[in-house]
């Protein structure tokens, strides 16, 4: 009795964020529903969802894998741009229906992020610290700079690509650095809501599984885990590659959330917004990066009516939570509430 | 380090556990075989020609003054660097051009003298990652929580908590390895060493900073290692009663150079040892 309430409490510990993010659904669908929703946030409720995966993605990178990554905004648009493109042609050649359509954008946008997480991680991940934050960097504004070149058309049921050349025939749907244009607005929160969901029991399978825990191993000692026989390199490149992969994903819904995209929207300011996200929310938890995202994504366009303050505002945000979350008295405050239930679930710190 | 003949000496305490230790059996094949090994550092020797042969159940000893190559020879055994002169051997096969995770699937398992323990992760998934390559399971499984998933990771609990009841620190499981004693993360880093089935254990002084009575158990624990897991030990300690109380054989290194090897009493003895660690005496004086 008393071990089936133990594994029970685990396994609520364990899978909380998606329990979280499920509630969160609910009253959602619930306020929608019932009118009770203002029209400008639900208008954010997919944005939101994506940030979500984003930030949660990041996190596998940034938390625990324990690399700094800023080039995460760059997988994303690969995401988004490949699956628009594949949105429409799927459309246009097949005629999946809308549904049919989100899916296999997600699924090839996940890929096509998959394998450019490969290419740049091979190189990359022999860097550490800062060298390696330098050069996702730089690998995101290389991944901005080309789709500034490509140029992709759909003539009959045949793709046309062009690098810096806009003289290909058919209907272009990929324009160089105009990007995508009157895109069919497909993303619906049902499927945003999804994606968050699979995003986060893909990483938290992963964190509490043989492979998690390698991963975690290299963050913590490399000499260690290089020394029970964990493959540094691979596991890195496995956090890495799954990272870019959801981010992929989170960047197909997006792109296919907007009647246009450029791919100036992916700029290295996009990849600090998540990395914030990552940070505020706590390196390496989870359910503080769905929280942190929500919050900070809705909390700009919610401060609109303050007009000229509303950055100060937001910038102060920011501040304050970064002091409250470092201050030790205040976190001994916070411990002494949630004593009493530690105590109870057996934990010791 | 043939010789593995009883010590009677009075002056140090005789451990009550090696009278019953096994006899080496000089006909198996030896765990562990260097010959000629070193390492240069441009013009600097660390190591050289370094040889030993260390047989399957034997618990060796590597002492020497500070900065004398122990530890890299560790280095040297486990890959971490690789030698610029001779052969090692483990289990009879040649370890040349392998890197560190080759040679810990070959039967080497290590801990270190600083200890390196996953801080951030609790006992028993330090000791999990230690039986990472003995219990696998596919990533796939891993995400899809696949039948594969289940019964590997009921595996791997077991065989932790068994590898924990060594020590008596089945309760300290969920405890996060970096907030443990001392003494308790030196057992750990072992624990985890054993979960990858080692032939041969290295131990990078696994008595430092502990007490005496702490290190008389340690004692005992790593001779009941031997001969519970049958594996041959190789350690390396400043601990004199540790060493010429359990070690079979012992090796003494000064400046990348074996000075001496044979058994405690004859390193005891051994006037070149003397000299390495207390120095020469003026003849004049």
């Amino acid at each position: 009795m008393k071990k089936s309430s133990n594994t029970l409490r685990k396994i609520t510990k364990t899978y909380f964020p998606c329990l979280l993010v499920t509630a969160m659904f609910i009253i959602c669908q619930i306020m929608i529903t019932t009118n009770a929703m203002p029209r400008t946030t639900k208008s954010m409720l997919v944005p939101v969802c994506v940030y979500i995966v984003m930030a949660v993605s990041l996190n596998l990178t940034v938390g625990i894998s324990g690399e700094l990554s800023l080039g995460h905004a760059g997988f994303m648009s690969i995401g988004a741009f490949s699956g628009v493109v594949i949105a429409t042609y799927t459309r246009e050649v097949f005629g999946f229906s809308e549904p049919a359509q989100l899916l296999s954008a997600l699924v090839i946008g996940g890929i096509m992020a998959g394998i450019m997480g490969v290419i740049i991680g091979i190189p990359v991940l022999r860097l550490r610290g800062d060298y390696l934050a330098i050069v996702t960097l730089a690998f995101g504004e290389i991944i901005r700079n080309i789709l500034n070149c490509i140029y992709i058309s759909l003539d009959g049921n045949k793709l046309h690509f062009a690098f810096n050349n806009n003289d290909i025939p058919g209907t272009q749907i990929l324009r160089g650095p105009t990007g995508v244009t009157s895109v069919e607005k497909i993303a619906s929160f049902l499927a945003g809501f999804l994606l968050v969901l699979f995003t986060l029991l893909v990483v938290i399978n992963l964190i509490h599984s043989r492979s998690g825990r390698a991963i975690m191993a290299v963050r913590d000692n490399r000499i260690a885990a290089e020394s029970v026989g964990i493959n540094v390199t691979g596991f890195k490149l496995l956090a890495f590659v799954t990272s870019a992969f959801l981010a992929g994903m989170g960047g197909a819904l997006f792109g296919l959330n907007y009647a246009s995209l450029t791919p100036a929207n992916f700029s290295f300011n996009a990849s600090i917004l998540i990395l914030v996200y990552v940070v505020l929310g706590g390196i390496g938890n989870i359910t503080g990066s769905v929280i942190a995202a929500a919050v900070l994504y809705i909390l700009p366009e919610e401060l609109r009516g303050f007009a000229d303050y509303r950055m100060l505002a937001y910038a102060i945000v920011l501040i304050a939570v970064m002091l409250i979350t470092n201050n030790a008295r205040i976190k001994a405050f916070v411990n002494s509430i949630f004593k009493k239930n530690k105590a109870k679930g057996g934990e010791q710190a | 380090m043939t010789d593995t003949k009883r010590r009677s000496d009075t002056k140090m305490v005789e451990h009550p556990s090696r009278a019953s230790g096994p006899e080496r059996d000089l006909n198996k094949r030896p765990v562990l075989e260097c010959s000629h090994l070193g390492i240069d550092y441009g013009g600097l020797k660390a190591v050289d020609d370094f040889n030993l042969t260390i047989g399957p159940t034997e618990i060796a000893g590597l002492i020497g003054p500070n900065g004398a190559g122990k530890t890299t020879v560790f280095n040297l055994l486990t890959k971490v660097y690789q030698p610029t002169h001779g052969v090692v051997m483990v289990d009879g096969k040649d370890t040349a051009g392998m890197n560190t995770i080759q040679a810990s699937r070959l039967g080497l398992a290590r801990t270190f003298q600083n200890i390196r323990l996953f801080n951030q992760m609790t006992v028993e998934d330090n000791i999990r990652i230690g039986l990472h390559n003995q219990i696998p399971y596919s990533t796939a499984s891993g995400i899809l929580r696949l039948p594969a998933f289940w019964k590997g990771e009921k595996k791997q609990h077991e065989k932790a908590m068994e590898l924990l009841s060594l020590f008596n620190m089945q309760d300290m499981a969920d405890v996060k390895s970096g907030s443990l004693p001392y003494g308790a993360q030196r057992r750990l880093e072992i624990l985890r060493a054993l979960a990858t089935s080692p032939k041969l254990l290295l131990l990078d002084e696994p008595a430092a900073g502990m007490n005496p009575k702490e290190t008389e158990e340690l004692m005992d624990t790593i001779i009941k290692i031997r001969d519970d897991f049958q594996i041959a030990i190789m350690l390396i300690e400043h601990d004199m009663n540790l060493v010429m109380g359990i070690c079979e054989g012992i090796c003494v290194l000064n400046f990348g150079r074996v000075i001496a090897k044979g058994t405690a009493d004859e390193i005891q003895n051994n006037p070149e040892v003397i000299e390495a660690y207390l120095g020469t005496q003026k003849e004049d004086e």
